[in-house]
């Protein structure tokens, strides 16, 4: 079977400007963010981001990398609000589609399965509709109610950040929750998976139940080990949220000559750079 | 500054005979909206929702499903702020992943308590962006569930700072879908639109007014009725007689009290 490991920058190869990215999991929780910081270092530009927004959409905001924003909600969890994603749409930098969370799902949903839309309530009487002008309604075809016709999300590409994967591009979540990785994978011409850790396959049924790989080596065109690749977002069990670091980000967004030395400190080097940056930073609290 | 977390009770006076506060008249008139609820969801966000939530679950409402504020249903109780997962007698009943959410939202045996940056006399409510659309005066979080909760399930509002700038004539992007964009979206819209109550610092709201406008239903002792006009930016229904919100029990006061936030965190969301 085909080895399927890729270096993040491999996978950040595949991309091309323009492209619609969609990025998994959800607010400030597991985002494939060793991957969103190999975009950051690259000169892809112009890019549609589909997301359960968190920093990842902030990030790629602030440098200046997204034409677009389909989105549900942009929120770091235990700060309600993202600066830089906020920053770019109060200086009108970013066009948005917004959606209802549950029409987001079922975008992906739809394009993973192939289908033109899918019916639902969600968005009926809302300004969802009003600032999202090509939605259309479809009539039920046994009764008289019409529904949003949900179109499908089709993506370029998907980024996603599993706890656990085979070389094959299995992947396993150890977490509570799976998001929506699965779905988004579905939904991509081509997906992207990181991991903290690439391990045998024999080991993913031995560290959890077979339900917790979530993801099946079909839907996965490359796979990137980046341990600690979701930080500062949490990738439980293996690590919460960096709450410390997540608030020098958010102080540091309010002020560009504070943001020019966190991207200084944490973003301008290689992912190791960050990695050794972050771990000094932990030294220095210690 | 103090804080009820502070003030011990002194001599022979109990807790439980402390004043009530404005924060306890709020908590127990969000457990009053969950009433009758049987086996839903109860969805509460801030801390006064999710201490009215857990103060329904133990009184009025014990067939509640709550969550642990992650991927589980979670039975038993806990103190707001704790882990209810390092609380005695608090065990998982079911996995909730963000996954099956919308499944659940859809199937409709859910009651959600949203917290609206503004809110119209129709109940229309916005979480956002505040002014132009293509280039906000104020980005907020985005629509999140709104649009899908209001149309599929019963949905309240909380609001903490009831002001004219929370209660507005019209709201600047409709998340939450009102009784007359409801009605003007037509039968597939109503089906189970089902928007319950506003619960503010000051008053108990609901949505019996005339064509579906918003009712004023009690004024929390301490609130007059002018006080509250001057607060409401929009038309509310208010009828000849405006009742107080209702006296929390002695029962209600201990559970809230001793029970569920003992470390008076009520008092940070709705100072005393």
């Amino acid at each position: 079977m085909a080895d399927k490991t890729l270096t993040a920058r491999d996978v950040v190869s595949r991309l091309d400007s323009g492209m619609i990215i969609g990025i998994g999991g959800w607010g400030s929780r597991r985002k494939p963010m060793a991957l969103v910081r190999e975009i950051l270092r690259s000169d892809l530009k112009d890019l549609t981001v589909v997301s359960y927004g968190g920093p990842d959409v902030g990030l790629l905001c602030a440098a200046g990398k997204v034409k677009k924003v389909v989105f549900g909600f942009v929120s770091l969890d235990s700060i309600a609000l993202d600066p830089h994603f906020r920053a770019a749409r109060q200086k009108g930098a970013v066009e948005v589609a917004e959606y209802d969370e549950g029409m987001l799902q079922w975008g992906l949903y739809a394009a993973g399965i192939r289908l033109p839309f899918l019916p639902t309530r969600a968005g009926l009487g809302s300004d969802v509709l009003k600032h999202n002008p090509d939605l259309k309604l479809v009539q039920d075809p046994y009764g008289t109610e019409r529904l949003v016709a949900m179109p499908p999300l089709r993506l370029d590409a998907a980024l996603v950040h599993m706890n656990r994967a085979d070389a094959q591009g299995n992947g396993q979540f150890l977490g509570p929750d799976p998001y929506f990785d699965d779905l988004y994978c579905l939904a991509a011409d081509q997906a992207f998976m990181s991991c903290e850790r690439i391990v045998p396959t024999a080991e993913l049924s031995a560290a959890g139940h077979s339900a917790t790989i979530k993801i099946n080596r079909q839907l996965v065109a490359g796979v990137v080990e980046t341990p600690n690749g979701a930080h500062f977002t949490s990738c439980a069990p293996d690590y919460e949220r960096d709450e410390a670091f997540q608030r020098e980000y958010v102080k540091a967004a309010g002020d560009p000559q504070a943001w020019a030395r966190f991207e200084k400190r944490y973003l301008s080097g290689t992912e190791d750079d960050y990695q050794a940056a972050v771990a000094a930073r932990a030294e220095e609290v210690a | 500054m103090s804080s009820a977390a502070t003030e011990q009770p002194t001599g022979s006076a109990t807790t439980a005979d402390a004043p009530v506060t404005r924060a306890e008249y709020c908590a127990v008139a969000v457990a009053d909206t969950f009433a009758g609820d049987g086996e839903s969801i109860a969805s509460a966000f801030g801390t006064i929702p999710a201490i009215g939530v857990r103060l329904a679950r133990l009184t009025v409402a014990p067939d509640l499903l709550l969550t642990d504020g992650e991927a589980h249903f979670v039975s038993g109780s806990w103190e707001i702020g704790a882990d209810p997962h390092a609380t005695e007698g608090v065990v998982i009943e079911g996995w909730s992943p963000f996954r099956t959410i919308f499944d659940l939202v859809w199937h409709g045996k859910r009651h959600v308590m949203m917290i609206p940056v503004q809110i119209d006399g129709h109940g229309n409510t916005n979480i956002s962006a505040i002014g132009d659309y293509a280039r906000p005066k104020v980005q907020l979080l985005g629509v999140r569930g709104a649009p899908g909760n209001s149309i599929y399930h019963p949905t309240s509002y909380w609001i903490a700072n009831h002001s004219t700038r929370s209660f507005v004539r019209t709201v600047d992007m409709v998340s939450g879908v009102g009784t007359d964009s409801a009605r003007a979206a037509g039968p597939a819209a109503t089906a189970h639109h089902d928007l319950r109550r506003v619960v503010t610092n000051l008053a108990v709201l609901d949505f019996g007014g005339p064509d579906g406008t918003m009712r004023l239903l009690s004024l929390h002792p301490g609130v007059t009725l002018e006080e509250f006009r001057a607060a409401t930016g929009c038309a509310v229904h208010v009828e000849d007689e405006v009742p107080a919100t209702r006296e929390p029990s002695a029962e209600e006061l201990r559970l809230i009290r001793e029970v569920i936030d003992p470390r008076s965190l009520r008092d940070r969301e709705i100072p005393a």
